[in-house]
């Protein structure tokens, strides 16, 4: 479903990603922790097509037209509605707003509210359906519960689960073991632009993972 | 990527940016405002016994058509790097001619809008004659506008990433601006004058050869600018 083959980039002498390989299969969750500076957004923004790496190479089954994207910020526009800038993203999709999308995030109320009016969990929770709306097979989300209230980080647990259901794939990165296990199937580590771990999270807990994380990016 | 499906894409991308404008207003009141300040500037400057207005008003109409383009030209992509709504345009499935004819589309209207308010505003200030010469006069508006907006909007996907975008657009867009605002001016004194179409048609037709290539050129370029 989505397959990288010795990934390297750099920016400048900083390298970014160094030799990354790896695949994911329908139905997994990869979780890739690792500090600032290692290489998780590189690594997302590669598989997602938006940076071209300087070796290997990233496929994604269905294209960009199978990604949803969560990142850092929302990628939306801060004058017009939610609902305006969901039909917007939509449209770029040939595809019509999914019309129980909202309801699922408990945005029904604040659809004809313009994006700057919403507090920063509400927008995060118009990012999720944006990302959503086309109704992708492959997930890539950085670091996507910052900024969540609890309501829409557990809708958001709720929409990925429907996803990987469904027979989709997803690649999370982020800084919370914690989070991150909970959704994950297979965990990696990555330390400067370097896996130094992947395996199933075969069913290690958060804390475990947490640790073998500390002893390897030490 | 199938021409209805660009051109498609590429109205939505459009749309979008007008109904952005609409609801901040700031891009074409800062426009208007500066056309207006800038009229009024020439207007109370000039020496009308020393140069005739026919002379005079053609390069005072390109001189602020010129800058008030280059401010919307600045905000063109600006819109697009609060909260990284770029990086969804790159990731979206639509071909990156489409994001680029959008901008296009959306600039133009954008200017023509500042134009149609600037021409009767410099009717009024320097009482020359328009309406009777406005069918010409609003093909040489077109046709110049279309080459310069159609190489500032490349240029200003090319300079928005960078930490001195709003001086660095200027910089590198006036360069490509000198002839087509020559031919332009050239174009309109003659119409200015009274003289026949024909005295303009080789400015006319240097200002479509001109728009052919750069919009031609930017499309073909476009991709490589917004690729990190």
């Amino acid at each position: 479903m989505l397959r990288a083959e010795g990934l390297t980039h750099s920016f400048g002498a900083v390298r970014a990603l160094d030799d990354v390989s790896f695949s994911v299969q329908p139905g997994q969750t990869l979780a890739v922790f690792g500090p600032n500076g290692a290489g998780k957004t590189t690594l997302l923004k590669v598989l997602a097509g938006l940076i071209q790496p300087q070796r290997g190479n990233a496929r994604v089954e269905g294209g960009r037209r199978a990604i949803g994207w969560i990142g850092h910020q929302p990628q939306l526009y801060a004058q017009l509605t939610v609902r305006e800038n969901l039909r917007f993203w939509a449209s770029l999709y040939d595809v019509s707003p999914p019309g129980d999308l909202l309801t699922r995030l408990g945005l029904d109320e604040h659809a004809d509210r313009p994006v700057r009016a919403l507090s920063r969990g509400l927008v995060q929770r118009v990012a999720i359906a944006r990302a959503l709306v086309h109704d992708p097979t492959v997930l890539l989300l950085d670091e996507p519960f910052t900024g969540l209230d609890r309501v829409a980080a557990e809708a958001l647990r709720r929409l990925l689960g429907d996803v990987m259901k469904q027979g989709g794939a997803s690649v999370l990165v982020t800084h919370n073991v914690e989070e991150g296990t909970e959704l994950a199937t297979d965990v990696a580590f990555m330390r400067a632009g370097r896996f130094v771990h992947f395996a199933p999270r075969a069913g290690r807990g958060p804390e475990q993972v947490a640790e073998e994380y500390r002893r390897a990016i030490a | 990527m199938r021409s209805p499906d660009l051109l498609r894409h590429a109205w939505a991308v459009a749309a979008k940016d007008l109904l952005v404008e609409f609801r901040s207003r700031t891009g074409i009141l800062s426009a208007a405002v500066f056309v207006v300040l800038v009229l009024m500037v020439f207007n109370f400057g000039r020496d009308p016994t020393a140069v005739s207005n026919v002379v005079l008003v053609p390069s005072i109409l390109w001189v602020t058509f010129t800058f008030a383009a280059i401010l919307a030209l600045n905000r063109a992509f600006q819109l697009e790097l609060e909260n990284q709504a770029l990086d969804g345009l790159l990731l979206a499935p639509i071909g990156r001619g489409s994001i680029y004819l959008g901008k296009l589309v959306a600039n133009l209207l954008f200017v023509a809008t500042v134009e149609v308010i600037g021409v009767p505003l410099v009717a009024l200030f320097f009482n020359v004659e328009v309406w009777s010469h406005i069918g010409p006069l609003g093909g040489i508006i077109a046709l110049a506008t279309i080459g310069f907006v159609a190489i500032g909007t490349l240029f200003s996907a090319m300079t928005v990433r960078t930490r001195f975008a709003e001086l660095l657009l200027p910089a590198v867009l006036l360069p490509f601006m000198i002839l087509p605002l020559a031919w332009a001016t050239l174009a309109t004194t003659s119409v200015f004058a009274g003289r026949p179409l024909s005295e303009m048609a080789g400015w006319l037709k240097m200002l479509a050869g001109y728009d052919i290539v750069f919009v031609v050129l930017s499309l073909l370029l476009f991709p490589a600018t917004v690729n990190e």
